[in-house]
């Protein structure tokens, strides 16, 4: 019935919690509220920005339009879960070298959005610049199409494009 | 947003049982990324969300005449990237690929891409009056500013157009929208899926209450077609479209065989444009063909105050992506 919680396990950066939830609570909301992770952004609240990109089953989604209880049993990872044993990743060590922000509010989404961005290059997946039969370089425009549903008011998408590139180096070694 | 009750459906039939209980007005949540927003907007505000997400469609099947199934809970991110649906419908791949973002194409479905509604932003802010989204209540759009609005098909009540870039391409590719419901499964052609707003611009499509979309097909025989998607927007990426082309094309023994042609961003519904490819049919494929066919089909246009270069835009469009398909070269536009 409406207005009651309802039960809702959520599997997040490997460890599983369960909380007691109105069905209306975002994932996002779910993480920063309920489960004390508030590096994921609330930026716009309408998947216009990208600040609340986190990882399902390693694929970026928009956390802010959705219900937690869509989630259930997925893997979710977030900004907090890329630390390895208290080692910054690739992605999150490039973006300081390159200065890849100036406010910081977009970047745990930018970051989040460019490891699962990376990913999705390896696998051979097209983008809506991708000529057929052209060589798999990971060109500028590729970058900028790729990373389009990542916003930063600040404008440093120049760091942010020179840190994606260096780590794209720094990962491929 | 408002309470409402929430049903995982584990199979299609509890999901329509679900969606058809009398005192519960439902709405199938798939990606919920038009959806939710329109929840926590006030617009849509459904008791009972059935989430289909788990249904077992998410299958990419080939069909014996060379066209492919596709279920409704394959998401667009996934179906852009098929190579099946890359090297035979390249035009459904681009499409798509030319929508919203990467996050959100994860999180789309097929069938919910079908399902969104417009993004007039009239129809967005509950403080304005709408008749899409409170029947009766007026158009503030008429009089307002309605420079995204649409130039085909409107009429008095709404002048709301449909968002998607990929049933664009559906329509170019004669899909088949498959549906279960109360009443059993039928086949709907895309073409009668969507509506055009006449009286109750707050019905978007001809689906049946309870109906469920399970699969779309695409027929074998647009595979071999020449195809491209060409869509104009504000800015190069992450944006709705102004005018969106979408069009496939066979040329033989120097004449144009074979033609479908469908327009974005102009309608309440994508629009096939018939009118552009019976003048086209059987002719020469030039410059001055493709000029006359758009201005064959943007006969009827209708502009409101601030979208007349739609029209303008329109035909250009048309012309510069037949131009393109057909091999001529590149001109002044």
């Amino acid at each position: 019935m409406p207005d009651e919680l309802a039960r809702v396990s959520l599997r997040v950066n490997g460890s599983i919690h369960s909380l007691m939830i109105d069905p209306r609570v975002s994932l996002l909301d779910a993480l920063r509220d309920h489960l004390s992770l508030p590096g994921t952004k609330k930026g716009c609240n309408q998947g216009a920005c990208g600040a609340c990109t986190v990882l399902v089953d390693g694929e970026r989604i928009n956390s802010c339009l959705t219900l937690a209880i869509q989630y259930e049993d997925r893997e979710i990872q977030t900004i907090e879960g890329l630390v390895q044993n208290g080692v910054l990743h690739p992605m999150q060590d490039a973006f300081i070298r390159h200065d890849g922000f100036q406010c910081g509010y977009c970047t745990p989404g930018q970051i989040c959005s460019a490891v699962a961005m990376l990913a999705e290059w390896k696998d051979g997946a097209p983008s809506a610049v991708t000529k057929p039969n052209a060589p798999h370089h990971l060109t500028d425009d590729e970058l900028r199409e790729r990373m389009s549903g990542n916003l930063c008011r600040c404008g440093a998408y120049v760091g942010i494009r020179d840190a994606i590139r260096d780590a794209v180096e720094e990962m491929s070694r | 947003m408002n309470p409402f009750e929430y049903v995982r459906a584990n199979d299609r039939q509890s999901a329509i049982d679900a969606a058809i209980r009398p005192a519960a007005p439902a709405r199938f949540l798939a990606g919920g990324t038009n959806l939710i927003d329109l929840m926590r907007e006030g617009v849509e505000q459904p008791r009972l969300l059935v989430d289909i997400t788990r249904l077992p469609m998410t299958a990419i099947e080939e069909r014996p005449d060379g066209g492919l199934r596709i279920g409704a809970m394959v998401r667009n991110s996934h179906l852009a990237s098929h190579p099946i649906v890359r090297g035979r419908f390249p035009l459904l791949s681009h499409a798509i690929l030319n929508g919203a973002s990467a996050q959100l194409r994860n999180m789309a479905t097929t069938g919910g891409n079908l399902m969104q509604r417009t993004r007039c932003y009239y129809f967005y802010d509950t403080a304005t009056h709408c008749n899409k989204r409170e029947p009766g209540s007026g158009c503030d759009a008429v009089d307002g500013f309605n420079r995204i609005h649409a130039i085909l098909g409107a009429s008095s009540q709404c002048i709301a157009t449909h968002p998607s870039d990929m049933c664009v391409a559906l329509a170019a590719l004669d899909a088949t929208v498959n549906v279960e419901g109360p009443a059993g499964a039928r086949a709907v052609p895309f073409a009668d899926f969507h509506r055009l707003p006449g009286e109750t611009p707050d019905v978007d499509t001809n689906l049946l209450r309870g109906e469920l979309i399970t699969s779309v097909d695409l027929p074998g025989s647009s595979a071999s077609l020449h195809s491209a998607y060409r869509k104009v927007r504000d800015r190069a990426s992450y944006a709705f479209a102004l005018v969106s082309v979408a069009a496939a094309i066979r040329i033989a023994d120097g004449r144009i065989s074979e033609l479908r042609l469908a327009l974005g961003g102009v309608a309440h519904k994508p629009w096939r444009a018939a009118a552009a490819e019976r003048a086209l049919l059987g002719s020469v494929p030039t410059r001055d063909a493709f000029a006359r066919a758009a201005d064959a089909e943007l006969e009827p246009a209708v502009p409101q105050a601030h979208n007349g270069f739609k029209i303008v835009l329109a035909k250009r469009t048309i012309v510069a992506v037949l131009s393109e398909l057909a091999g001529l070269d590149e001109g002044a536009q």
